[in-house]
């Protein structure tokens, strides 16, 4: 081939239009070897350079060099584009379904009286009291005697209270968490605020709203100047936290030995009013037998079951499932993370 | 108690239209819960009217007997009715209810054809027509005339509150009493009806039965009035059947109906004895010598010596306060009768009751203490009522006891306001307690530092036996008041407080578990025999207390351990259809190991001594926290990525030894072989030597027992065992490269993993990062197995040469083919 412009320009051209009809980059590599290897037109044309005078060498030179460029820049581009679409396409094959079920894992869970228990405890531990915690087998003068429930009183007889053998053990278990109370004002000096969550025994047949086994959650203070006005506000706030913003409660005169005066406290959710537990003002006689002075302190407690707070506010209907430990009960609840 | 509103208004002027739910918020404002409230006669429509039985025609040829009935309805001509019942005579006025009629539960009354006669209506049963369960006939009515509204005459529309009534209210057990409560939360005027009778008319005149109170605190006060030429079959007027009936109780003769009606009008329990059955005069003793007396429901009791009893100079004829004597019973030929009222000893008419199981009206009342003053009027009231519609003539009255007079309370209003938390006027206390029945006698006004002090000498009403100390006269005005008007405020509290290590420990244990995949389960504490059994428990963890009355017999242990609970529970989730169950508890066991001694009586009156308070802890059995659980099947589960990855003995083992990880703790594992796992496949888990955990496969033979699946799996970790982490002191992070070396070696398969391990640590020196054993492989025979570890060292200043490092490893060979005789693995 002779070394001629137009023969360089359409050497420049074929290149140009086989880059852009390459339509892989396998085809492309091809191009390459073709149109910008040693063999190529151009190649070719650029090792004639030698055969020529100076001055055409410079010219043909530019020339040359100038057709070289603008291929090398369209293979450039063209490899680019190639690339693209060979990695567009290869994602796209690779894609999978990710909408298949993901957890590998047994579903774990809390139970639901594990997440409202420890909400409870966080909320009280917010307002400065302690958690206290006492044995479920407790000696029948912390769970009754020091209570103001003297010995014939009917929550000692048999329908009521679990006894142990043999009787004269006077162990009893617990018919409620007060003994923890008790072991508190026993062990620490006033001012005392305590929240006493734990389990309970009542000899209730297993019903759709009884169980003998049920956990409560008691509060008490004891402090210089205590009213009933400061159980009211409590019970407003720890109603508020557990049910929202919008319940209210409301305080019905009634008995306790332990409290005096004693108080039902409902609340209302749902359109109702609802059984919430006891409270009152702590009975000084109850004081006297912890060794605390009357004239000097007052205090209140109260004391809620678990199981009805959790069947409220999360729509059980049934205490079996909460004692039944199903594992698709505790699932529903997770970990209660928020 | 139910409380008829007819009743409640003849001493409680209730304002007109006012309806029940607003008189239920009037209790309940007032601190009475109403459980129920019965809208009598709602679902009875007439036309219900008296009929007179003119002819009685018996249908042949039924295997019971049926009447063909003619009625005289003051209708002009004879209605006839066919009726099943027999109890009734020409002449008899009885309850027709007419075609058109409807009866309680829809029941629609038309003429029919029945055993071959048109019966064009039908006579009624007291429980058809919903005045109470009686049916075993049909009413006969004491008065009336033909064609009158019977709906009327029998009262049947009325509203009945069924008030629950706390324990240290017994005056509230009587139309008196809740009158009183109503008047007061209505804020309107009451009329007391225990005025309205006058003791006077039957004076004490040494004639009748004479009484005595024997035994000291036996009973305070008792009268007995005796009474002769009692008409027994003299019919009941209706109104006092009717009032008896919407209070729940049985209309049984007029005698016991009258005593009856007085208990509910004023709260005085009172019984009537045959006083022909009375040997001498009555005596209130205990029963001492006497062993056994068979009570009016035909029961035999034995008796305990300490029983509160009325006796004749002869033998016991009653239960004091709670059930009469079969011998003394009013008959239906009873003509002189000796009408008992008392003020007996509330916690001896307890005692009673409970021993011998008869919860009755009358110990009710008793147990909740009932108004001294009352056996005088009360008993006479019964008089009045016998004379008048018994025909009975007065014969004499004898009493015992006093009326001791209620001691005063010294009371200042201020109180009131300072426990409540609401600023109270002294007028409005002082009628809050005059309200109550209290008198109010103003002391001497003190004069104190920050002004005068006032206080008042405050006298409970006789029927408040519970008004005893300042506060209790706080918690009345708080009731009147309502609780509801206290204004609601927060104590002031104390800095924010933390849990304890243990609680911290139990909610990170839980969640720990729960996002493994474990299910957070409570199981009940009650434990069989069988199952200590079939788990093979013995020791400490066949130690078990027994409760005196289990909720069932198969049941009546306590918890040693948390795996029997557990086990029930995984089976009660597969029989329910899981494939893979894993499960946890968190709990405290029961293990009665130590000897307890119970201290004895312990007064409550001042708190008990150091030492007191240190028994009666140590009455207590320690109850050691528990975290179990139990897997059956896969944590990491089958599904569209292949097959699932069955839960065994190393899972167990790791998941416990996490656990005590998560403490803080090292755990260390020895070889164990205890019930009910697996002996070749148990793990003890020891902290600073001490056994604190078990975990691994369980024992086939368990679970073919429970039918649990194979390979079931189960840990269980003794929380409250576990040290408590002090605080961590960090180390400095090495940032220089690690250099790797593998150890494969040869050892007889008695030697533990951990001892290769611990050997190959003590002599790898001190860069030794880690170790971990990747290879576990036991076919090569002769008893040999090979154990592969890789180890990591770093160095903290610099790169470890290759060198270096093979010494480190040769040294590491020494010492484990020195102290386990291995060989290295060709």
């Amino acid at each position: 081939m002779s070394l001629s412009v137009p023969s360089i320009e359409s050497a420049k051209v074929e290149a140009l239009i086989a880059i852009t009809n390459a339509s892989s980059l396998e085809l492309l590599k091809e191009v390459k070897i073709a149109h910008m290897g040693d063999r190529s037109p151009i190649s070719k044309a650029n090792q004639q350079l030698g055969t020529l005078s100076v001055q055409e060498r410079a010219a043909f030179g530019k020339i040359i060099g100038q057709a070289k460029n603008i291929v090398a820049a369209a293979f450039e581009n063209r490899q680019l584009e190639l690339e693209v679409e060979r990695d567009a396409r290869v994602l796209i094959e690779e894609r999978v379904d990710v909408s298949v079920p993901a957890r590998r894992t047994l579903q774990g869970g809390l139970h639901p009286l594990t997440i409202l228990t420890n909400e409870i405890c966080d909320l009280f531990l917010g307002m400065g009291y302690r958690v206290a915690e006492g044995p479920e087998l407790e000696a029948d003068w912390l769970n009754f005697d020091a209570l103001n429930i003297p010995a014939d009183h009917p929550a000692r007889t048999m329908q009521d209270t679990f006894f142990i053998e043999p009787l004269d053990s006077h162990l009893v278990l617990r018919t409620h968490t007060s003994p923890v109370q008790v072991r508190t004002m026993l062990e620490q000096e006033p001012p005392i605020y305590v929240i006493c969550p734990g389990r309970t025994y009542r000899a209730d047949e297993l019903d759709a709203t009884h169980t003998p086994v049920f956990s409560q959650v008691e509060g008490l203070v004891i402090d210089k100047g205590i009213t009933m006005a400061d159980l009211k506000g409590t019970l407003d706030h720890f109603a508020r936290s557990i049910f929202g913003d919008d319940v209210k409660t409301r305080l019905r005169s009634s008995f306790f030995p332990f409290t005096e005066p004693s108080a039902e406290v409902d609340f209302f959710f749902n359109g109702r009013w609802i059984e919430w537990g006891g409270c009152g003002m702590v009975n000084p006689k109850v004081l006297v037998a912890c060794g605390i002075d009357p004239e000097i302190y007052s205090g209140f407690a109260f004391g809620m079951g678990l199981e009805r707070t959790l069947m409220v506010r999360h729509g059980i209907s049934d205490m079996h499932d909460i004692v039944e430990g199903d594992m698709r009960f505790s699932q529903i609840f997770g970990t209660g993370v928020k | 108690m139910k409380a008829p509103l007819s009743w409640l208004r003849e001493y409680v002027e209730i304002p007109n239209g006012l309806a029940p739910s607003e008189i239920e918020e009037a209790f309940v404002s007032v601190g009475f819960e109403v459980d129920e409230i019965l809208i009598q006669g709602e679902e009875i429509s007439g036309p219900l009217v008296v009929g007179k039985v003119v002819s009685i025609e018996k249908v042949e040829g039924q295997k019971k007997e049926i009447r063909y009935v003619g009625l005289d309805c003051a209708e002009g001509e004879i209605r006839y009715v066919i009726c099943g019942a027999t109890n009734f005579v020409v002449g008899d006025l009885v309850v027709v209810s007419l075609p058109g009629a409807i009866l309680p539960g829809g029941f629609q009354i038309a003429a029919r054809t029945t055993y071959g006669h048109l019966s064009n209506g039908m006579i009624c049963s007291s429980r058809e027509i919903g005045l109470s369960e009686e049916h075993a006939g049909i009413i006969v009515l004491p008065q009336g005339v033909p064609g009158e509204d019977a709906i009327k005459l029998l009262e049947i529309n009325d509203v009945v509150f069924d008030v629950a009534v706390n324990p240290d209210r017994g005056y509230a057990l009587s139309i008196r009493g809740l009158a009183r409560e109503l008047a007061s939360a209505l804020k309107v005027p009451y009329k007391d009806p225990a005025h309205d009778v006058d003791p006077s008319g039957f004076p004490i005149n040494g004639a009748g039965i004479q009484v005595s109170i024997d035994s000291q605190d036996a009973a305070r006060v008792i009268y007995i009035r005796t009474l002769s030429d009692f008409l027994p079959a003299t019919p009941i007027p209706l109104w006092i059947r009717r009032r008896i009936e919407k209070c729940g109780m049985r209309s049984i003769s007029l005698a016991v109906d009258i005593t009856n009606y007085v208990m509910l009008e004023l709260g005085q329990p009172l019984h009537a004895f045959d006083s022909e059955k009375i040997i001498g005069s009555l005596h209130i003793r205990r029963a001492e010598q006497d062993k056994e007396f068979i009570t009016l429901d035909g029961q035999m009791r034995k008796l305990l010596p300490e029983n509160l009893v009325v006796a004749d100079d002869d033998q016991v004829l009653a239960l004091a306060g709670t059930m009469g004597g079969l011998d003394s019973e009013v008959s239906p030929s009873t003509t002189s009768l000796a009408i008992e009222a008392a003020c007996f000893d509330p916690m001896s008419v307890a005692q009673n009751a409970r021993f011998h199981r008869i919860p009755s009206e009358a110990s009710r009342r008793f147990e909740r203490s009932v108004d001294p003053t009352l056996a005088a009027v009360a008993s006479a009231r019964a008089c009045q009522l016998l004379v008048k519609f018994g025909g009975a003539k007065y014969v004499g009255s004898a009493t015992d006891g006093s009326v001791a007079s209620t001691a005063k309370i010294v009371f200042s209003p201020a109180f009131a306001s300072q426990l409540l938390g609401i600023e109270l006027s002294h007028e409005t206390v002082r009628n809050h307690l005059k309200t109550v029945g209290c008198a109010v006698q103003a002391l001497p006004v003190a004069d104190v530092e920050e002004g005068l002090f006032v206080e008042w000498a405050v006298t409970p009403p006789t029927w408040r036996s519970d008004l005893l100390t300042p506060t209790d006269l706080v918690e009345e005005v708080g009731r009147l008041v309502g609780l509801n008007s206290i204004p609601g405020t927060l104590p002031l509290g104390r800095a924010a407080a933390v849990l304890t290590p243990l609680q911290n420990r139990k909610r990170g244990v839980a969640h720990y578990l729960a996002n493994l995949g474990f299910s957070e389960v409570y199981n009940y504490p009650f434990v069989s025999q069988e199952m200590v059994n079939n788990l093979g428990f013995s020791g400490a963890r066949a130690a078990s207390f027994k409760l005196a009355n289990p909720m069932s017999d198969q049941a009546p242990l306590l918890r040693t351990h948390l795996l029997p609970g557990l086990l029930e529970t995984t089976r009660r989730n597969l029989n329910r259809g899981a494939k893979d169950c894993a499960i946890f508890e968190i709990g405290s066991v029961f293990r009665d190991v130590t000897k307890l001694t119970y201290v004895g009586v312990v007064p409550t009156d001042t708190r008990p001594s150091k030492e007191i308070i240190a028994d009666i802890y140590a009455s207590v059995p320690a109850q050691p926290l528990f975290v179990g659980g139990v897997v059956s099947g896969s944590l990491d589960r089958r599904g569209w990525w292949g097959k699932g990855r069955a839960f065994d003995w190393s899972d167990a083992i790791n998941t416990a030894l996490s656990v005590i990880e998560l403490t803080g703790n090292r755990g260390v594992i020895v070889q164990s072989d205890l019930a009910p796992w697996h002996p070749g496949r148990c793990a003890e888990i020891q902290v600073n030597g001490k056994a604190v955990a078990h975990a691994g496969e369980l024992h086939p033979k368990v679970l073919e027992v429970l039918g649990l699946p194979e390979r079931s799996c189960a840990f269980a970790v003794i929380l409250s065992e576990l040290p408590f982490a002090s605080n961590k002191i960090a180390k400095p992070i090495l940032t220089m490269p690690a250099a790797t070396q593998d150890v494969s070696l040869v050892v007889a398969d008695s030697v533990p993993a951990s001892k290769v391990e611990v050997s190959l640590r003590s002599g790898a020196g001190p860069l030794l990062e880690s170790i971990v054993l990747f290879d576990r492989y036991q076919d090569l025979g002769a008893g040999k197995i090979s154990l592969a570890f890789t180890l990591t060292f770093r160095a903290p200043d610099r790169t470890l040469t290759a060198d270096e490092v093979s010494g480190y490893r040769q040294s590491a060979v020494d010492a484990v083919i020195a102290e386990c005789g291995a060989s290295l693995r060709v």
